[in-house]
Order: structure tokens, then sequence, then C-alpha cells
């Protein structure tokens, strides 16, 4: 049982890992992340990546939509804006990936903040249908501008090269996709312990509120849709170098449904959330196709999968809503609070 | 520039056929959220289940029309019913976000559902509607078009007749003004609820049915929820005036602009529509502005 833990200083309080017991986990996670490579398969290695990149976007739509309280569908938008840039950038002038993925998050901000413009008139749901035509007009402008995106065959990227290296195998690419995604872990999880994140969670718990008490709605609004979209368009970076492939059809609707699922089944307003949100999404499908390949259906499985998962998918967000509303970052801290209390009960 | 103004009367005149039908399935949606304040979006997948369930008794069983249509329709509603007592009641008091997402998990189970039941190919509609087309002074129009419309007129004022004069009606109009008055006054709120999404169920069965005998069945139907999305936007969340008023403009503007433009820019042409309303009037041309104190 753990007593609790006398904090004699704000700095102490408001540390990010407030106690030796959460450093030194933090570091075996860090440790297993770094040997996971050199012991998992390719298959792994690529379930790996993908799942940090929708840990990148999700924590992108958790600050807008679990800490800023607005919803929106137009995340798959946004990670297809940098995506299409990091994709361009890289073809025709070949820089650095690294300021790819940066321009890509910046061009990806410039939309959110065209997209989140209403956000001061309209709120809640005619917001979040309102992100949806983000979607409609991004996927418009990939297909219809075929002279810098190749219309609707997309652009094939060619892999990014490190010092020399072209990361083009899971394995290499894993290096640099789960260190930004770290970074950017990191990057959220601060934003909440200063003024700006603060102001954030203000405007979701009661706007009107938040403004009597002197936080400019718009600008910050506007500083969430802006925050969000860079992380989106990051992710959408890194998602163009780990396919290597951009379409119009790469980001649909679906896609955006997919991470705002990610973000109310994680648990809305927790960075803890956001990860095992994005890792308990992409993985459940491919469980599924595990489950579906054990069932005795002979040559139907591959045609019985996919309408499967559909639902499954949908399952998972209506029950979730329901049954845990607060996330697999509630069952988490339940459990964690069974261990700290034992032998007695919560 | 030369305009063929009869060319132009004959796609607008389809236009408003369309129209029609987004004004009927808008129509569903507002009843949805007049009662009960959740924003549907599976309102397409609900259309698209009642097609199906048409397709599955007639062509499926072979029964003759004036039983799969009434059969369809009972089908749809208790799956409205279904979905209010399973799905959205727990839900009440939640946040109307909370609400709106279990809805587009609904949504996601519905096509589900449909693909793992009828497959995802595409299927087509036994033909009940008279095949001679229709002539209205020099213009020429698509029979199911202009029986559709006239299906969704006819239906729409069935409606609102029904709102007005009908207990049930009235206890819905109640509900939707003040559910704790509504209470108070012995109205069975939770009753009205499951009514609304029976209600509006089979509103939509009905539109799905005349959607699917004009342009087939598919998975994909639910894209026609979009729409209507933007339809009742326009017209304001809350009013079936707007939800007509917004149905018929969307029609018209998604046949000029896939007729003049291009099939693919009609999404484009109602979603830049959806955002230009929304900058301008943000609670549509008829919706109520709520004002909010702290």
């Amino acid at each position: 049982m753990r007593i609790g833990s006398a904090k004699q200083s704000y700095r102490v309080d408001e540390a990010l890992f407030d106690s030796t017991t959460q450093q030194t986990w933090f570091g075996v996670l860090v440790l297993m992340l770094a040997a996971f490579p050199f012991v998992a398969n390719d298959y792994w290695l690529y379930l790996a990546c993908l799942v940090s990149i929708n840990i990148a976007s999700t924590i992108g739509l958790n600050i807008l939509t679990g800490y800023t309280g607005l919803v929106s569908l137009g995340q798959a938008a946004f990670m297809g804006l940098g995506a299409y840039t990091v994709a361009i950038l890289q073809i025709r002038y070949g820089t650095p990936f690294l300021l790819n993925l940066l321009a890509g998050g910046v061009v990806a901000m410039i939309g959110g903040i065209v997209v989140g413009l209403p956000s001061l008139r309209v709120k809640g749901l005619y917001l979040a249908i309102a992100t949806i035509a983000a979607g409609f007009m991004t996927h418009f402008l990939f297909s219809h501008w075929a002279s810098l995106t190749g219309g609707t065959g997309g652009l094939t990227v060619p892999p990014a090269t490190f010092l020399g290296n072209e990361l083009d195998t899971s394995f290499r690419i894993y290096w640099f996709v789960v260190p930004i995604t770290v970074l950017m872990l990191f990057g959220a999880a601060n934003l909440f312990r200063t003024r700006i994140g603060r102001a954030f969670i203000a405007i979701r718990d009661r706007d009107i509120s938040a403004a009597v008490l002197g936080i400019p709605l718009l600008r910050y609004k506007l500083m969430s849709f802006a925050l969000s979209s860079f992380y989106a368009g990051v992710a959408g970076g890194m998602f163009a170098y780990f396919f290597r492939l951009v379409t119009p059809e790469s980001f649909p609707l679906i896609m955006s449904i997919f991470f705002l699922a990610a973000v109310i089944v994680g648990g809305m307003g927790t960075i803890l959330g956001s990860v095992l949100g994005a890792v308990f999404m992409t993985l459940v499908p491919e469980l599924l196709k595990l489950i579906v390949g054990w069932l005795p259906l002979g040559g139907n499985a591959t045609l019985v999968l996919s309408p499967v998962r559909t639902i499954v998918f949908g399952l998972m967000i209506v029950l979730f809503l329901i049954l845990e509303p607060h996330g697999l970052a509630e069952i988490w801290r339940r459990i964690r609070r069974v261990f700290h209390l034992w032998p007695f009960r919560t | 520039m030369n305009v063929d103004w009869l060319f132009f009367l004959e796609i607008s005149l389809a236009g408003l056929g369309t129209g029609g039908l987004y004004a009927l399935t808008g129509l569903a949606f507002v009843i949805i959220y007049k009662a009960t304040r959740v924003v549907n979006l599976a309102i397409g997948d609900m259309l698209m289940i009642g097609a199906y369930l048409f397709f599955a008794f007639s062509a499926g069983l072979g029964l003759p029309l004036w039983i799969s249509v009434p059969a369809a329709l009972l089908g749809v509603a208790a799956l409205g019913a279904l979905i209010e007592r399973t799905m959205i009641r727990p839900m009440l008091g939640e946040s109307p976000i909370s609400s709106f997402m279990v809805t587009v998990g609904l949504s996601s189970i519905l096509v589900g559902l449909v693909e793992l039941i009828w497959t995802a190919d595409q299927r087509r509609l036994p033909e009940f509607l008279p095949t001679t087309p229709i002539q209205i002074g020099e213009a020429f129009l698509p029979p199911k078009i202009f029986y559709g419309f006239w299906i969704a007129v006819s239906l729409i004022a069935l409606v609102l007749l029904t709102f007005r004069f009908w207990r049930g009606g009235i206890a819905l109009r109640a509900t939707a003004s003040d559910q704790a008055a509504a209470y108070s006054m012995g109205i069975n709120v939770p009753r009205v609820f499951s009514l609304s999404w029976c209600f509006a169920a089979l509103i939509a069965g009905v539109a799905g049915i005349v959607v699917g005998t004009i342009g087939g069945l598919s998975s994909t139907m639910g894209v026609f929820g979009l729409s209507v999305l933007v339809v009742v936007i326009f017209g304001g969340l809350d009013s079936v005036l707007g939800a007509l008023v917004g149905g018929l403009f969307v029609g018209l503007i998604e046949a000029w602009a896939g007729t003049y433009l291009g099939g693919e820019y009609k999404l484009l042409a109602t979603f830049s529509l959806l955002v230009l309303i929304l900058l301008v009037r943000p609670y549509g041309l008829f919706g109520t502005h709520e004002i909010e104190r702290l």
C-alpha cells in the first residue's frame, strides 16, 4: 500500500512525474520501446508504427475535443493536408524530412485555423457538422488540383533519408516515428501545465464563464484548432512517409470518426487516454482478423471480416459511451487505485 | 451566353424532386431533434435500412407491394424504437455531444449489418412506380423523381396534420417546447421519446424506399444523410419549415452544381452552402437562436 506523498512546494505538486515510481516505470517503458524493434518481427513493427502515427493524431484531436470541448470530425482532413505537403516537398524539392514534417504541420495548422473560424459563432453540434465540410473540401482539393497533387492517382512518396540512410523499412521508420510521437506526447502533457492549456480547459468547462474570466474565446479556440491540426499535420506527414502513397481516398470521413472514437474510447481530456484509445482502436481490427481467421467460415472469412469490423467499430463507440463514458483511462485509474489501496477496498 | 431555358427548367424540376426527399428525411431528423435533442447522424443509415427491408420483403420473399411496403415500414419503425430504448434512453442527461457520438457509432453498426446480411454489392429494387415520362409544360421529367416528389409531399402534409391534430403529435410538440412542463402536465415523456424515434424511422423508411427505387441500393446510401445534415443546418435544426425549405433549396443547388459543373461538385456545393450559412446565420434560416446565460 502506498501512503500519500507529502509535497512541500508547488513545483513538486505540478511536476510531470510526481513520484519516483512513475519515473522508474517511465524509464522501463522507454527501454522497452527502444528494445522492441530488435525482438519484434516485421508485422509487429508495422503495427507499432501505425499505432504511433495514430497516437500522434489522437492526441491532437484530444487537445481540441477532450480539453477544449470543440468536437471536430475533420481530423483526417488535416492529416491529409500534412501528408500532401510532405509528399509534395519531398518529391519536388527533396528537403530534409524533419523540415517537411514541420511544414506539413504548419500547413495543416493554417487549414485548422480556417476551419476553426466559425467556432466563435457556432458551437457544439453545429461546429461538429461544419468540420465535416472540411473533409469534403480537402478531398475536392486533392482530387482536382491535379497539377500539384497528382489527381485521383495520388502521389508516390520517396522514402525519407536520414544521414544518407533511406528510411524504407518498418524497422528504420520506427526510429523516427516513435521518438517524434513521444515528443508530441510530452508537448501535449506539458501544454496543460501552462496558461494556454488551462485556458482551454476553462473554455471546455463553460465557455461563457471563461470569457468572463478574461480569456479571449476566439483567440484560444483558434489556438486550440491550430495546435490540434498541427499534430494532425505531423501525423499525416509520418503517414505519408510510412505508406509512401497519398491519394485523396487515404483520408476519408470514417478516418475522422476513427480518431474521435479513439478519443472517446481512450478517455476525453486525458493524455493517457489518447494513447490507450489509439492503441486499442488500432489493434482491435487486427485482433478481429485473427478471430475471424480462426472461425470455421471456409472461404467466407474475408467477406465477413469487413462488415464485422464496421459493426465492432460502431459497437465500441456506443458501448463505451453508455457504459464507460470516461474511457479506458478511467479503467486504468481504477486498477491503479485498487493497487494503491490494497488490502482495503475503494 | 446562350442559356437553354428548357434544359434549365428540366434540371430544376428534377432538383426539386430530389429536394422533396431531402425535405422528407430532414423532417424525420427534425422530429428526433425536437423531441429528444439528439442530432442523429445515422438518419441516412436508417433510411438505408428501410430500403433494404423493402428489398428483402419484395425481392427476397417475393411478397406483393401492398404487403412488403407496410412490412418494411413496420420493421424500420420497430428498429427506431429499439434504438431509442437501447442507445438513446441511457444517454438521457448526458452532454449532447455524447448522444451525437452514439448516433455516429449507430451509423457504423447499421452499415456493417447491411453489408453482413446483404453484402456490399449494388442492388436494384423492383419497379413499382409508373414508367411513362411526365411532361410539365414543355419540360420532361423522369417519372420516378416526379412520383417520389409527390409521395414526399403527401407524407409531409400528413405528418404536419398529425402534429396539428393528433394527441400524440400535440404531446410531441409539448415535449419539444418544454420537457419539464410537459412532464408536469401528465405527458409520458419517455413514451414521446420512443414515439418520435419510431415515427422518424418510419418517415426515413418511406424516403429510403423511394430513394432506393430511384438510385438503387448500396451500403453507401448513407451519404444521402450527409446532404440531409446540410438541409437541416440550413433550415435550422429544430424547424419543420426550415427542413422543407432547406430540402428543396439544397435539392436545387445540387442539381445545378451536378449538371453544370460535374457530379463531383454536388457535395462540394452543398458543403460550401453549409459553411456559408454557418457564417451568416449560425442557427439556420428558421432555427431558434438559443440565448445563453450564466
